[in-house]
């Protein structure tokens, strides 16, 4: 068949993106305190500013625990989007000053990837960060974005910790300080550094009764002033010792063993060994990211036209070895985890399933399946846990990886015995919150993109019947199917 | 230097089949990967398997409903395919694919929107009609490529990640050694199946090999209810349904590249994913409100005709290059052999694949890539 080459492609992406919806100077991500500060400067200095914050999330939202690690202990406060908005405000005056200096404000609105032209892509018309509310989604095109969305709670596996009533200090700090939403009563904390003393001071302070705090280590590990403070306020803590088991009924947590054996009645266990920067945006735009042992964990390197403020920066710097920290906790709950302690929650691996690189239950597991592991897959190379996820799905559920990443980083830096910075950081991808196909589907689509639509290159000859080669069928074959293309 | 009979470029689908074919056979096999197997293309596709346009077509599809058994890893390999048609010109082109099919003796069926409501019971009322391929199927990429892997280790092959090839020894004519910035391998066949870096391993045995490389996207949902049929394509989208549920689509166009020698520097997802979502909540609106979870991408290479070259050099006459210009997933267990047919037989035994040769761009024009527009956005 003779082709007629033009030059043009006519199924290539070249030309058929739809330019942004509106361009700001600076787009900033994240309206708690240092996302509104910033914002207020750029504005002051005369910027066009666009200020977004995903919260509040809706009630069903939270459910899957975003943006922070809710573990379903929230009250039907949250099911009233008006009330949450209202709350927002209430608790953040800092928002109409942002108003009045000209920022424009947008709350419910998820910003959910971040995309521009570099290595592997040169087709976008510019820089456009991916936003969405409860109706639909949109690009937003931007010269500069300051990234100021916060840090999420790390979660870790015991047994039983898949239960409603499991979840994290940020998670339980905003339920009780915004909008005075927790449904808890009689709650222990897990980890005695600043974050889990201030947790919980601010729990006794809004009247939750704080039974304990668990420390794995042989001494309360935060500032002096806390701990004299959680002390004064009555709370014990329970130094070298660690949570062997949660149980519970219907509605979630009943209770929690110790090591020692001690059962103690609670409704809540707080997961407050400490907070990651939430680094999804920049890791999914590829942005350069390091490892900072004193600031929770990766944070973004920084560049000319993003830049991160707040927690997503970096924890503030206390001296505190945070990863030294969280591997204590993760061999200890290890040690006390049984072959079936459920490690990812929305695939339900477990930790012998895990370690053992082995396929979700769904599979059978013939005998030469049995006899791969961790152990087998370290022969060819160093762990991966993007190859971990692959073959045991860890990681692969609707939470994106919220409550396990972290964890099962930290486990293969203990199973193949290399510090836990070895360890790539899995990857975080587009939409780095889960966005239903109708709202991230881009309805009123530019006609250029559906006149380029193949479902595969749109290569005449590709698809041709090899028994059909050189016989006029195939002039028929490119007329049909790839109409137009090399006439 | 550590020797070999046969030493594979690439841990890809296509050369870890090679590397499980030839180690059946009782061949010592070294497969040399740049970083982990199936990192690339062969871990990111559809996972589809109904390349009836192939000569490798009628080995497909006996070989897959084999595989997991052979192997002894689970592909999570499903029968059957469907082509569901939302719009008129859709409809038009899917029963003039189907005609052919018959044509050829393909069992294929014209389903009315009822039947196809049946066998999907997501999809779209709207739908003008669909063809159930009775042949063909779906895997899960990322498990089957290591499933390879694993099988061929188990037949005493090696596999060798982290080493990127490096260049060549020759002598006499043939590939004597390949080597990586740490060691050499010493061998008496070569299969260099290296995807979009064939051409720059190529040239330096002074072989043309012309390949271009593009960007392909796809996205995925949170699981669906499980459908009768999976493997659920149309509306120019290609995916399928995995075991778990979740639903993983792609299609639509893509985006002309430059290829290092060290292959791809990053794989970035675009807004494309936009676009995917809304044709995949047109042809399947009952899973409009799952939420996708992931988009990413992956590099894939083509040759000028959009055809794979599997092909056994003569000079150097002991190379065997194979780039499955984009379709290489479903096809690598023929893949597989046909390559493993070349290295020991110098013939494929099963297929006439002589359309397949790297000779057929003898007389390729230098700016073949600018005239078929295929060129990267400067």
């Amino acid at each position: 068949m003779e082709l007629n080459f033009t030059g043009t492609d006519l199924c290539a992406i070249n030309g058929t993106r739809s330019a942004p919806e509106t361009h700001y100077d600076t787009v900033v991500i994240g309206a708690g305190p240092s996302g509104v500060a910033a914002a207020i400067d750029a504005a002051t200095a005369g910027a066009k500013v666009l200020l977004v914050d995903e919260n509040p999330v809706s009630g069903a939202v939270m459910g899957n625990d975003v943006p922070l690690y809710f573990g379903g202990r929230m009250t039907s406060a949250t099911q009233n989007a008006e009330r949450m908005l209202e709350a927002i405000f209430m608790s953040m005056p800092a928002l109409e000053t942002a108003m009045d200096a000209g920022v424009e404000l947008l709350l419910g609105t998820t910003a959910w990837g971040v995309y521009r032209n570099g290595p592997g892509v040169a087709s976008l018309p510019q820089q456009v960060v991916g936003l969405a509310d409860s109706e639909r989604s949109w690009l937003v095109g931007f010269d500069k974005i300051i990234l100021a969305t916060g840090a999420r709670d790390l979660a870790m596996a015991f047994p039983g910790w898949n239960q409603p009533g499991v979840m994290g200090a940020a998670a339980l700090q905003m339920l009780l300080t915004r909008y005075e939403a927790f449904a808890g009563r009689r709650m222990l904390v897990l980890g005695s550094h600043d974050l889990a003393l201030e947790t919980a001071l601010l729990a006794k302070d809004r009247g939750v009764d704080v039974l304990g705090l668990i420390e794995v280590r042989d001494a309360p590990q935060g500032h002096s002033d806390l701990v004299a403070k959680v002390a004064a306020a009555g709370i014990i803590i329970h130094c070298g010792q660690t949570i062997t088991a949660a149980k519970g009924g219907i509605n979630g947590v009943e209770s929690a063993t110790l090591k020692t054996g001690e059962e103690i009645a609670c409704d809540t266990i707080c997961v407050a060994i400490g907070l990651i920067p939430s680094i999804e945006l920049v890791d999914a735009m590829h942005g350069p990211r390091a490892l900072s042992a004193m600031r929770g964990g990766y944070i973004p390197a920084g560049e000319p036209t993003v830049s991160a403020v707040g927690d997503c920066a970096g924890l503030a710097d206390s001296g505190f070895d945070h990863i030294a920290y969280r591997m204590d906790w993760m061999r200890a709950l290890s040690s006390v985890s049984a072959d079936d302690t459920i490690i990812c929650q929305c695939e339900e691996v477990t930790r012998a399933d895990l370690i053992g690189v082995q396929p979700p239950n769904y599979l059978s597991r013939p005998a030469p399946m049995c006899a791969r592991s961790l152990d087998t897959l370290l022969e060819d190379g160093p762990a991966n846990p993007d190859q971990i996820k692959r073959l045991t799905r860890a990681g692969m559920g609707v939470c994106q990886g919220r409550r396990c990443r972290d964890q099962v980083a930290m486990l293969l830096a203990i199973e193949a015995d290399k510090p836990f910075g070895s360890i790539p950081l899995a990857s975080h991808r587009a939409p780095v919150r889960p966005l239903p196909l109708k709202i991230l589907a881009e309805w009123d689509e530019p006609a250029e993109m559906d006149a380029a639509w193949d479902v595969w290159f749109g290569i005449p000859t590709a698809w041709v019947p090899h028994e059909d080669i050189g016989t006029p069928y195939q002039d028929e074959h490119r007329e049909m199917l790839y109409t137009g293309m090399y006439k | 230097m550590s020797g070999s009979e046969v030493v594979i470029v690439g841990g890809g689908v296509t050369g870890l089949s090679a590397g499980w074919w030839l180690a059946r056979s009782g061949v010592k096999v070294t497969v040399l990967d740049k970083f982990i197997v199936g990192w690339e293309a062969s871990g990111r596709n559809g996972g589809g398997a109904s390349h009836y346009a192939s000569p490798l077509f009628d080995e497909e599809q006996r070989m897959w409903p084999q595989m997991d058994e052979l192997l002894g890893y689970p592909t999570e390999h499903q029968k059957e395919r469907i082509i569901i048609a939302m719009t008129e010109r859709q409809w038009e082109q899917y029963r003039f694919v189907a005609e052919r099919h018959k044509r050829l003796n393909h069992a294929v069926e014209l389903l009315d929107t009822k039947q196809v409501l049946d066998a999907v019971p997501l999809a779209s009322e709207k739908a003008f009609g669909g063809v159930h391929y009775k042949f063909g199927g779906h895997a899960n990429p990322q498990r089957t490529t290591q499933a390879y892997a694993w099988a061929l280790q188990d037949l005493g092959g090696t596999i060798v990640q982290h080493s990127p090839v490096t260049g060549f020894e020759t002598a006499g004519g043939k590939v004597t050694a390949v080597k990586t910035a740490t060691a050499t391998y010493g061998c008496d066949n070569v299969v260099v199946a290296a995807g979009p870096q064939i051409p720059q391993l190529m040239a330096q045995l002074g072989v043309n090999v012309p390949l271009a490389a593009a960007r392909a996207e796809m996205i995925i949902t949170e699981p669906a209810p499980m459908m009768p049929l999976t493997g659920v394509d149309g509306h120019k989208l290609y995916g399928r349904q995995t075991m778990r549920g979740n639903l993983a689509y792609g299609g639509g166009p893509h985006e002309w590249l430059d290829m290092d020698a060290d292959g791809p520097a990053a794989r970035p997802s675009t807004p494309l994913a936009r676009n995917l979502a809304k044709r995949l909540a047109e042809m399947l609106p009952k899973a409009a409100h799952l939420n996708v979870i992931r988009s990413w991408a992956g590099i894939i290479e083509n040759s000028p005709d959009g055809r794979p070259i599997i092909d056994r050099l003569t000079s150097p006459d002991n190379v065997v290059v194979a780039s499955m210009s984009s379709v290489g997933f479903g096809l690598s267990p023929a893949s597989g052999h046909a390559i493993r047919d070349l290295v020991i037989d110098g013939k494929c035994s099963f297929a006439d694949i002589d359309i397949l040769k790297l000779s057929r761009f003898d007389n390729l024009e230098a700016d073949w890539r600018e005239k078929r527009g295929w060129m990267p956005i400067s």
